[in-house]
């Protein structure tokens, strides 16, 4: 792995163990009983999206028992450590009503947006991260980061709206540049620098504010609601220039590392995207430890996705619908074996945050995490009972390490959870049969 | 090259003139800026060694296009910051002061066209120059002097408060860069004086719909200056300008982003194969693939100027070390011409690896994904998506029978369920299976023999070199690419009131012979090229067009 986990070794946690023992953040951070900062500001709960392509294979995915101490069948046997940090839903439906079955969209777009989509081109319009970040990452430098495991900028889950897709970052060497590059202010440093051409791009914006607002007077109604998006953007972008002028909270446990030399090469071989995943995954967590964003997205796979293994001539796509089921086992071995491949993944990336001492816990107690896929049973482009995770305790508000299972209920439900978890002001989510007011109450502390 | 180059030793083509009499003009269009056109922009004005990086957000492909995708899109928060980190880097190349030891250039000595007096003190008739110049070109348009005196203040107040001429010169540019103006291709309208009631692009957004169409870029300085005389709106001197556009080697860009576009190249960013299965199929192999096509194109319909169609039976290409060893060839270092003999199957695009290997798993042919692509992306022909409910456990393999691919995808013809959308794409698909996933020559598959018979379209083709005919004798083949183009030329996705002006162009390409730089210049020239029919950016009227333009540009 990169130089990153070698200094969190060092500086801010136990690379590759599953003991908690990163740096605490210091007294002086804190409140007296560390549960907040120094200045009284509550931690920051922090939501992110983890996805993965071509869901399950229930007879060895789904726990036979609910609730606490739930089995973990074969296909998911990987998460065995992650168990306490994570929760698993089961028999939740998505409902396409008059929409066709788009296979491997009508199942993701509904988990991500509540709406089943009439056709495959169609963009989902605002997905649930996005509505989150324009509640709790306009305080952040990014409003959310978004990578992809898969090399490719176009796999990312997540839309600002019908007409735009949020860039996927799939590098992990200009991730880190992104993140971590020459406008990364170190909430650490002994001196604080306010960057001072903060000050004169941010007057440049007034021009390009105005040039915006002259352009808006004249397009037609169509285009105007284009504007406004960049107009959004441009906000933010001021935001952001503010925010460089002023000297960031100290976070101790971040550690900003030395960039990345080397990537894995272009390929959807499960050694390469593994790697790749890990190598984001990495990024992503120092960046929230850093407190850049407080929104992120994680697609380990495309919706049909197409990991491949060397030697074994089908992606995983192909191979969830075209290898035999195995008479003796009972389902389809390599598929299955792509799927228990994501969930070593997961479980990675859920305890990436364990791995972070924050207040007197960890960086996984302040964050909820939602993971969806987009198909149950990927053989026959199945939609209903699409397993969900959460991982995450978000500040305290959700309790973990259970099995839930929803009776057929809108797999919508745990998406206005996840908002309302993280104060969203909303009532119901969803439309037509994905409608719900009825939020997952057993999770709820 | 500016488009006055080489224009008087070129004489105006004769191709026919497209006025169909029942057009009704082009939709106007407000598209993003492909990331593309962007960086051919930057490098335009800048020079071609500046890193301009993609920051922008991935295109929907519409209508067979990526770039048709552009006039729905807009720019996310996220790709607005990414535009602006990209920008923060073009600026600061530009007004780079350059490093002997590092070997790096300074380009503020040439980009730059006057040296301030004090390079910490501001500057504002230099300042001036640099903006007017620059921006001109950035916006494709001039900007009016109300606002660039702002941004002379702007530069001089950047240059006191960072005590840097081109620091403070740099963060305005930057602006410039994530201006909307830039980054959104608004087509601006006006009346036109020519056809009573009817509308029409004003000078400056004809000439950027030129230079995107041609160029992939925005319009130079002389297309600008032509702009600017009124010679768009004569139509002996736009030909004169559309034939000096053909003739510039920038069409050559132009020409390779459509069909990178069109055939779907962008694939080739994420393409890999299984190194088991195919390991001589390398980075600089797959890299190789889409240059091959891209040459031959560009050499058969640009340099040669023939038909069409004859690049679906072409023995004629290019060849590098790395391809050779997938085509086991003998060649020489570097690009040469290549001539496959007369025995060679390789016959045609369809048998490059480019179209063999993206039409491929990655350890295995797929007849579906080649006759899908043959479909879709040369004759404009939509293939149904499968089912979502069914069940292929009738599929299941390796059944000891199933040894060739046409055994495997026997069952899909044979299922009624499935025959459906794969009649329409195996036949033809299964012609190609003497090319393994990595575009390799083979006659045989786990040791049987490989069938390459089949259909296309109810004619009956036996190995690669009729289906390629095939291909060349098929109508859609043509009128496909008169359509991409004329959507890719107009910035958007094609509407019913196309239809006319569509018709037109099939039969006048036609009667070139299928010449492309005809068909060019035919829809370049054309009446209903500029003629608009809706208004997302409007003119009060004519007289207050310059100023009215100026305002919003």
């Amino acid at each position: 792995m990169m130089d990153l986990n070698r200094r969190r070794v060092l500086r801010g946690m136990l690379g590759g163990s599953a003991v908690t023992v990163g740096l605490p953040l210091l007294n002086v951070f804190l409140n007296g009983n560390g549960t907040a900062l120094a200045d009284g500001a509550p931690l920051p709960v922090r939501f992110g999206t983890w996805a993965w392509g071509l869901g399950m294979d229930e007879a060895i995915f789904v726990p036979k028992t609910l609730g606490k101490d739930y089995d973990l069948p074969e296909e998911i046997a990987s998460l065995k450590d992650v168990k306490q940090h994570i929760n698993l839903y089961t028999q939740f439906n998505g409902f396409r009503d008059a929409a066709p079955n788009l296979c491997h969209k009508t199942g993701w777009v509904i988990a991500r947006a509540g709406i089943a989509p009439m056709n495959q081109t169609d963009y989902p319009g605002e997905t649930i991260d996005i509505s989150v970040a324009k509640k709790i990452g306009t305080s952040t430098r990014f409003q959310h980061l978004t990578a992809t495991a898969t090399g490719n900028v176009r796999d990312s889950f997540s839309y600002e709206n019908a007409n735009s897709q949020t860039i996927a970052d799939w590098s992990p060497i200009q991730f880190y540049a992104k993140i971590f590059g020459e406008d990364f202010q170190d909430p650490n440093a002994a001196v604080f620098k306010p960057n001072p051409r903060a000050m004169v791009r941010k007057s440049v914006l007034t021009g390009v504010m105005d040039s915006a607002k002259d352009l808006q007077q004249i397009v037609g109604a169509d285009d105007k609601a284009r504007l406004d998006q960049y107009f959004t953007g441009l906000r933010d972008l001021e935001r952001q220039f503010d925010q460089q002028l002023t000297k960031p909270e100290p976070r101790a446990a971040c550690v900003a590392g030395k960039a990345p030399k080397d990537e894995p090469a272009a390929g959807l071989d499960y050694t390469l995207v593994g790697k790749r995943h890990r190598m984001m995954t990495d990024l992503l967590v120092m960046a929230l430890a850093c407190d850049q964003t407080r929104v992120f997205n994680m697609a380990y796979s495309q919706s049909a996705a197409a990991t491949s293994k060397q030697g074994y001539d089908k992606p995983h796509h192909t191979a969830s619908h075209e290898e035999p089921v195995d008479q003796k086992l009972g389902y389809q071995p390599n598929t299955s074996w792509f799927i228990k491949q994501s969930m070593i993944e997961w479980a990675y990336f859920v305890e990436a945050f364990t791995k972070f001492k924050e207040g007197d816990g960890a960086l996984i107690d302040n964050v909820l995490i939602y993971a969806t896929t987009d198909q149950a049973l990927a053989r026959i482009h199945s939609i209903e009972n699409q397993p969900m995770f959460t991982a995450g305790r978000a500040g305290g508000k959700v309790k973990t390490g259970y099995h839930l299972k929803g009776d057929g209920t809108p797999g919508t439900r745990l998406g206005l959870t996840c908002m309302k978890v993280m104060g969203l002001d909303v009532s119901n989510w969803g439309t037509q049969s994905n409608g719900t007011a009825k939020e997952i109450g057993e999770i709820l502390v | 090259m500016s488009c006055s180059e080489g224009a008087s030793e070129r004489k105006v083509a004769s191709a026919p003139a497209v006025t169909p009499a029942d057009y009704h003009g082009t939709v106007a269009h407000v598209r993003r800026i492909t990331p593309e056109q962007y960086q051919n922009t930057v490098h335009y004005i800048f020079g071609r060694d500046l890193e301009v990086g993609n920051p922008f957000a991935p295109l929907r492909r519409t209508d067979g296009l990526v770039a048709a995708g552009a006039a729905s899109a807009g720019v996310t928060t996220g790709e607005l910051q990414q535009l602006q980190r990209s920008a923060s880097s073009i600026a600061a190349q530009v007004v780079d002061k350059g490093n002997i030891e590092q070997k790096t250039p300074s380009r503020r000595d040439f980009l730059v066209p006057c040296k301030p007096a004090d390079p910490a003190v501001a500057d504002d008739a230099c300042a001036a120059k640099f903006i007017s110049q620059t921006s001109r070109l950035l916006y494709r348009r001039p900007l009016p002097d109300a606002r660039v005196t702002e941004l002379v203040a702007t530069a001089h107040k950047g240059t006191t408060d960072l005590k840097d001429f081109y620091a403070g010169l740099g963060t305005v540019l930057e602006g410039m860069l994530i201006d909307p103006k830039v980054l959104l291709i608004a087509d601006v309208v006006e009346p036109d004086p020519a056809h009573p009631g009817k509308q029409r692009l004003d000078a400056y957004s004809l000439a950027s719909r030129l230079s995107f169409f041609l160029w992939n870029a925005a319009p130079d300085d002389a297309l600008l200056k032509a702009a600017e005389k009124g010679d768009l709106f004569d139509a002996k001197k736009r030909a004169k300008i559309v034939e000096m556009m053909i003739a510039s080697p920038r069409l050559e860009d132009g020409v390779r982003a459509f069909f990178d576009d069109m055939f779907g190249f962008e694939d080739f960013a994420n393409l890999a194969k299984d190194p088991t299965a195919y390991p001589m199929m390398t980075g600089a192999v797959i890299k190789d693939a889409r240059e091959q096509t891209l040459r031959t194109i560009v050499e058969h319909l640009l340099v040669e100027k023939k038909d069409y169609r004859d690049l679906y039976t072409t023995r004629s290409t290019f060849m590098s070390p790395a391809l050779a060893t997938v085509y086991q060839v003998p060649t020489k270092p570097g690009w040469v011409p290549y001539e496959f003999p007369k025995d060679s199957p390789r016959v045609g695009l369809l048998t490059q690896i480019s179209f063999l290997a993206l039409g491929a798993h990655p350890a295995r042919s797929s007849p579906t994904y080649r006759g899908k692509a043959l479909r879709e992306k040369m004759l404009c022909q939509k293939v149904p998506a499968p089912p979502a409910n069914v069940d292929f456990s009738a599929l299941e393999n390796p059944a000891a029978s199933h040894r060739t691919q046409r055994d495997r995808v026997d069952f899909h013809l044979q299922n009624p369920v499935c025959a459906g959308c794969h009649k329409i794409t195996d036949p033809m698909g299964l012609v190609l299976e003497n090319f393994d996933g990595a575009g390799r020559f083979r006659t045989t598959e786990k040791g049987a023999v490989i069938d390459v018979t089949g259909t296309l379209d109810g004619k009956n083709v036996d190995g690669p070199a009729q289906l390629g005919q095939a291909m060349h004798d098929h109508p859609a083949l043509t009128s496909c690419l008169v359509r991409r183009l004329y959507s890719y030329g107009t910035g958007g996705p094609l509407t019913r009131g196309d239809n006319p002006a569509i018709e037109a162009l099939n039969k006048a390409f036609g009667e070139t012979g299928y010449r492309v730089p005809d068909l060019l210049r035919m829809i370049a020239n054309s009446d209903a090229f500029y003629e608009v029919i809706a208004t997302p950016v409007e003119q009060k009227s004519a007289d207050a067009g310059a100023a009215q333009s100026a305002a919003a540009h």
